[in-house]
């Protein structure tokens, strides 16, 4: 039997809140505003867009964030979207709830899509690898940053540069079991573009695993190997020090022939991996909405439950819930989209 | 030197900064294809020499990046050249053609 909705209501008087306007939210909200509902984004930032809106290219296809962004933000133009704004409130009525915003301004909504997103882990918490400490230790972020501005005085034509995989994932010292999916094709999409602009630098990539599962990763995998000569050595480095000349000493153990090694690099770029953001915990508080195991939002189940929670109105869509690849995020946005409808439809 | 009844080993550790690629940059010239490797083993496990001594094609690539040219070459030696393991390589890797380059280049070096 199809499922039939009696539609004769006006949806358009049928308001979802979005909390975040990244990837996710932008997509959720163009989605449910295709449905014919009335999306309204919060966003506590002056722009939307999330990480998406630091980044300068994409992996696996090297096209531009911007270009992504852009196009994310043509589809909402329509949307009423409220930047700078945060949620100070969220009080669940019968049917309906009640958001208090920082500017006092309030409204009704039927349901609410969380669509929050991740922090990158914070490298200083990873101190053997001292990130602050050493001028020439950075992040995958402030890579990226470089990539877009070529301002950075640290990265000072390189002669041999690492990428450490798993920095803040799996690793229990740091309270982070779980793999964060994206970095090492971003950590192999990086190396290439480093090498690049630097051609004769060594560029060494050390992982524990190379995890590139998605469409066109494994193609990323072997031209970083055979266009652009990155060495990829399978050992987590365990630490790194600084010599007198202020370049950085490491130390890995070449696990597939079992020796340890150490080598002096110009550049070291730590690959930081997911954590839910800090800013859902405010929201899972007002809709008493617990986190799961590794500490993302907890969603009702791995399969067909992932996009909605154990309150009723009240869902979830991309990296809030688990880490995850842009693709995905986008792909579970428009499935969470759906869930609202269904939702709303029989209410 | 005078013995005072201790020694001082060796480091275990590789010291890449140590290590002369020279040699192996020549290999990479002619096979670009030598980086491509993705460690699955299968071309150790599949080799004839192997059965009964340690060749490992895998091991001697890595251990040429790694600058333990003499045990590689040794490793080397072994071979039969029957060529199996580029037969199987999931990377298609030309293994026979390396094999040849790395006897030549590398015993040029020694001359
Ligand atoms: S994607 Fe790769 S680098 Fe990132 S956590 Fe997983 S295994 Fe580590
Ligand atoms: S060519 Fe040499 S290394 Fe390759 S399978 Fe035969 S004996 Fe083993
Ligand atoms: S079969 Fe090919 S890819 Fe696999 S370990 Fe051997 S050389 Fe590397």
């Amino acid at each position: 039997m199809t499922p039939s909705y009696d539609n004769t209501y006006t949806m358009k008087e049928r308001n979802v809140l979005i909390i975040g306007g990244g990837p996710a939210g932008m997509e959720a909200a163009h989605q449910l505003k295709q449905l014919g509902f009335n999306p309204i984004i919060v966003e506590r930032n002056d722009k939307l867009g999330g990480h998406l809106a630091q980044w300068d290219r994409l992996f696996p296809t090297s096209e531009t964030a911007e270009g992504l962004l852009e196009r994310l933000k043509e589809n909402i133009k329509d949307v009423e979207v409220r930047l700078n704004s945060r949620i100070t409130n969220i009080e669940k009525n019968a049917e309906t709830f009640h958001v208090t915003l920082s500017n006092n301004k309030n409204f009704d909504v039927d349901a609410v899509v969380i669509c929050t997103g991740f922090d990158l882990f914070n490298a200083e918490k990873k101190q053997e690898y001292g990130y602050g400490i050493y001028d020439r230790v950075i992040t995958n972020a402030e890579l990226e940053e470089y990539f877009k501005t070529h301002n950075d005085k640290r990265i000072d034509e390189p002669q041999r540069i690492g990428f450490v995989h798993c920095v803040g994932s799996r690793d229990i010292k740091v309270n982070n079991t779980y793999c964060s999916k994206v970095c090492c094709a971003t950590a192999l999409k990086q190396a290439c573009e480093i090498k690049d602009e630097f051609p004769d630098a060594d560029v060494y990539c050390f992982y524990m695993d190379l995890r590139m599962f998605g469409k066109g990763y494994e193609d990323l995998y072997l031209k970083a190997q055979k266009d652009f000569d990155i060495k990829c050595v399978r050992g987590r480095v365990c630490e790194v020090s600084e010599n007198i000349e202020g370049k950085l000493v490491i130390k890995a153990e070449d696990t597939l022939l079992g020796t340890p090694m150490k080598m002096t690099l110009d550049l070291l770029v730590l690959m930081c991996g997911m954590e839910k953001s800090k800013g859902a915990d405010e929201i899972q508080k007002m809709l008493n909405i617990e986190s799961n195991k590794d500490g993302f939002i907890e969603n009702l189940g791995a399969f067909v439950g992932m996009n909605k929670t154990k309150e009723k109105g009240v869902f979830v869509a991309g990296a809030c819930t688990s880490p995850k690849t842009l693709p995905d995020t986008i792909a579970e946005a428009r499935s969470t989209a759906m869930e609202v409808y269904h939702y709303l439809c029989n209410n | 030197m005078i013995d005072f009844g201790f020694s001082i080993s060796k480091s275990s550790h590789i010291q890449m900064d140590d290590v002369d690629l020279k040699t192996f940059k020549k290999l990479e010239a002619l096979n670009p294809d030598i980086n491509t490797c993705m460690s699955c083993g299968l071309c150790t496990a599949t080799c004839s020499a192997g059965n009964f001594t340690d060749v490992s094609f895998r091991k001697i690539i890595l251990m040429l990046q790694r600058g333990k040219d003499k045990e590689a070459l040794q490793k080397v030696k072994r071979c039969m050249m029957c060529g199996k393991c580029m037969m199987i390589c999931s990377r298609g890797i030309n293994t026979r053609n390396i094999l040849l380059s790395i006897t030549r280049l590398y015993n040029e070096e020694e001359k």
